[in-house]
């Protein structure tokens, strides 16, 4: 069994006509519902829905306060390497993009490390280019050995592994994956993915299970909103979170919402994701699964953000730098544009203002 | 007239205790736990900022307080152990709350897990209070096992459901010699108030202080209810019957 099975099952529907048939008096129903099916969920994101979006953010306001309180953890991205072996029709650090590329070695990343902590950071991701070539298992272990004295929770953003590589990476300090699908829908997946091992969706599908499967303890994952319409890339996502959240109960699931960002490349969305769709997206999530983390990085813009945040957000990302090495120095190569570039300062202020305490340290490692 | 409640080798006069989670800012903890009038306060150990301790969720809490660190997080007794051995390592006192949780959905507390814990953990000299769902045969392994006290949920954590395991709590109260801590679900005063009444020793309230808009008005009215219900504990609440008694007897003629 795998989530294939259940993405197998639906995924010949016609999404958009099914949508269409979806009335306010559906949407209504829903609202006055506690525990929501797979059903009520694609009911929530049917364009009658969107004229219930007030109704359906006083819902998941509530929702997050009774399950997380006034509380945001903040975390901190770290790129230790931009090798990547694949072609990514949607991404600047494809292998195809000629720049010059960047691995930091251990003493750059205690640099780098002793930047971010300094900052009050103590949840680092860790991001690479998707090569095994550039950033082995062996290369990642040494790079969490020297990161795990300046942060007591680790999460790693990179290619997919195997079980066994999991539970050594946890073996050595992780306790979190990151590991997004990019996009649901097959066929999309392979016209995206030009090339690389990338190409392999079964194996990039079943990634999160395997971390839960390893003993990860946050799993998070998403679709990368622009590249298939969102109706369908938000459904799959959600049942991807629901089968894991049901499968594995000791992990804590989270999803993440990233749209498509500029970057060095040419690549335009196949479908563009408004700010009201992307509301609609996250009321949704929260919804259909009342306890799961959801996370909003710096892709989205400071004012937009701070909008968001009483609708179902957990997790924020503050002050990043999606350069290598660019916490301690500027850099030019960037995986993609952030749009919020205020200070983690100015982050807390705007959470303290909000009414929310942010939350820096939520796990200590054992 | 002194009512107090003994827990380890403590005599504590409140039997409200209150939690630390869930917060809109560490800067009110002090005053709502003072309107809660709360002697003992848990907090996630997971969530103590060691290396910076001005912003550490332990200075905001009063001097006076028993400190109860808790194990959230962990998901096996292994981990519950090692996160209590930490907290008194790091000068956290010797009471430990173990709450071990391997379901992230409801939040549901793994009973034979706990009770491993708490094994080890009282022989190491810890004064225990495991979180459990209520079950009078886990209760029982876990009063050998050397808890200090007893704390079953009154619904998920959270879920401001109330007293939903109340018939069950109900023969833990009655068959435990141990101390009853409601903890988890009290979600309003009234309810608190209800566990006590039916004879609770103290009821642990987080989310529905930590997320009232007045936090310090709603520590205050938990207070006050926690401190009606022991009254009216102590004053014998009327025995609910099923059939009708009637307060002139209809056969009293036969003693005359
Ligand atoms: S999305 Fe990832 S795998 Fe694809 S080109 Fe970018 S870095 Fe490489």
């Amino acid at each position: 069994m795998s989530y294939y099975d259940t993405y197998s099952k639906f995924k010949n529907v016609n999404f958009s006509d099914y949508l269409k048939q979806i009335t306010a008096q559906d949407v209504t129903k829903v609202l006055t519902k506690d525990n929501l099916d797979q059903q009520d969920f694609l009911t929530l994101l049917a364009p009658a829905a969107s004229n219930f979006l007030e109704e359906l953010a006083q819902k998941a306001h509530e929702l997050t306060i009774q399950h997380f309180g006034r509380t945001i953890s903040l975390y901190a991205p770290l790129y230790v390497s931009d090798y990547c072996v694949n072609q990514c029709s949607y991404c600047g650090f494809n292998v195809t993009n000629d720049f010059q590329r960047n691995k930091l070695n251990l003493s750059e990343v205690e640099k780098e490390a002793q930047a971010i902590a300094k900052k009050g950071f103590k949840n680092l991701l860790i991001l690479t280019g998707e090569s095994r070539t550039h950033a082995p298992i062996s290369y990642l272990k040494e790079v969490i050995k020297v990161l795990k004295d300046y942060f007591p929770s680790l999460t790693i953003e990179i290619y997919p592994l195997e079980t066994e590589e999991y539970k050594e990476l946890i073996a050595t300090g992780i306790d979190g994956l990151t590991i997004y699908q990019e996009v649901y829908d097959e066929e999309i997946y392979d016209q995206v993915h030009v090339k690389g091992p990338k190409k392999n969706y079964r194996f990039r599908l079943d990634a999160p299970e395997r971390g839960c499967q390893a003993g990860m303890r946050k799993v998070n994952i998403g679709a990368l909103l622009g590249l298939n319409n969102w109706q369908e890339e938000t459904f799959w996502t959600g049942l991807h979170a629901q089968y894991l959240q049901n499968k594995y109960l000791e992990t804590e699931i989270n999803i993440s919402v990233p749209r498509l960002r500029p970057h060095i490349g040419s690549y335009q969305p196949n479908s563009i994701v408004k700010n009201k769709d992307l509301v609609q997206i996250m009321l949704a999530y929260r919804l259909f699964l009342p306890r799961i983390g959801l996370n909003l990085s710096t892709r989205e813009s400071a004012q937009l953000r701070d909008n968001l945040i009483p609708l179902g957000v957990t997790k924020l990302s503050a002050e990043s730098s999606t350069a290598v090495g660019g916490y301690a120095h500027d850099k030019d190569e960037k995986q993609f544009d952030i749009s919020d570039d205020r200070t983690v300062d100015e982050v807390k202020e705007m959470l303290i203002k909000k009414g929310y305490q942010p939350v820096f340290k939520c796990w200590h490692r054992i | 007239m002194s009512d107090k409640l003994i827990i380890g080798e403590e005599k504590l006069e409140n039997r409200l205790f209150t939690g630390t989670g869930k917060f809109p800012n560490q800067e009110i903890i002090p005053d709502t736990i003072k309107a809660a009038n709360s002697e003992v306060v848990t907090m996630a150990l997971r969530r103590v900022n060691f290396d910076t301790p001005e912003k550490n969720v332990i200075n905001y809490i009063p001097d006076n307080c028993r400190l109860l660190p808790n194990t959230s997080g962990a998901r096996t007794a292994e981990e519950a152990i090692r996160i209590a051995k930490i907290a008194r390592a790091a000068g956290c006192g010797n009471w430990i709350k173990i709450e071990v949780i391997s379901d992230n959905k409801y939040l549901l507390p793994d009973n034979q897990e706990t009770i491993k814990a708490t094994k080890i953990l009282a022989k190491e000299g810890f004064v225990v209070l495991p979180y459990v769902s209520p079950d009078l045969m886990v209760a029982k392994k876990l009063e050998e096992a050397g808890a200090a006290a007893v704390m079953p949920l009154g619904a998920p954590i959270g879920s401001n459901r109330g007293l939903k395991t109340k018939e069950l709590v109900r023969i833990l109260i009655d068959e435990i010699e141990l101390p009853i801590v409601v903890d988890a679900g009290i979600g309003k005063p009234s309810q608190a108030a209800e566990a006590m009444e039916m004879g609770a020793d103290a009821v642990l309230v987080n989310t529905a202080i930590a997320t009232a808009e007045d936090t310090i008005a709603m520590a205050r009215a938990f207070d006050r209810a926690v401190k009606a219900g022991r009254e009216a504990y102590l004053a014998g609440t009327g025995k609910v019957k099923n059939k009708a008694s009637a307060s002139s007897p209809l056969t009293g003629f036969l003693g005359e």
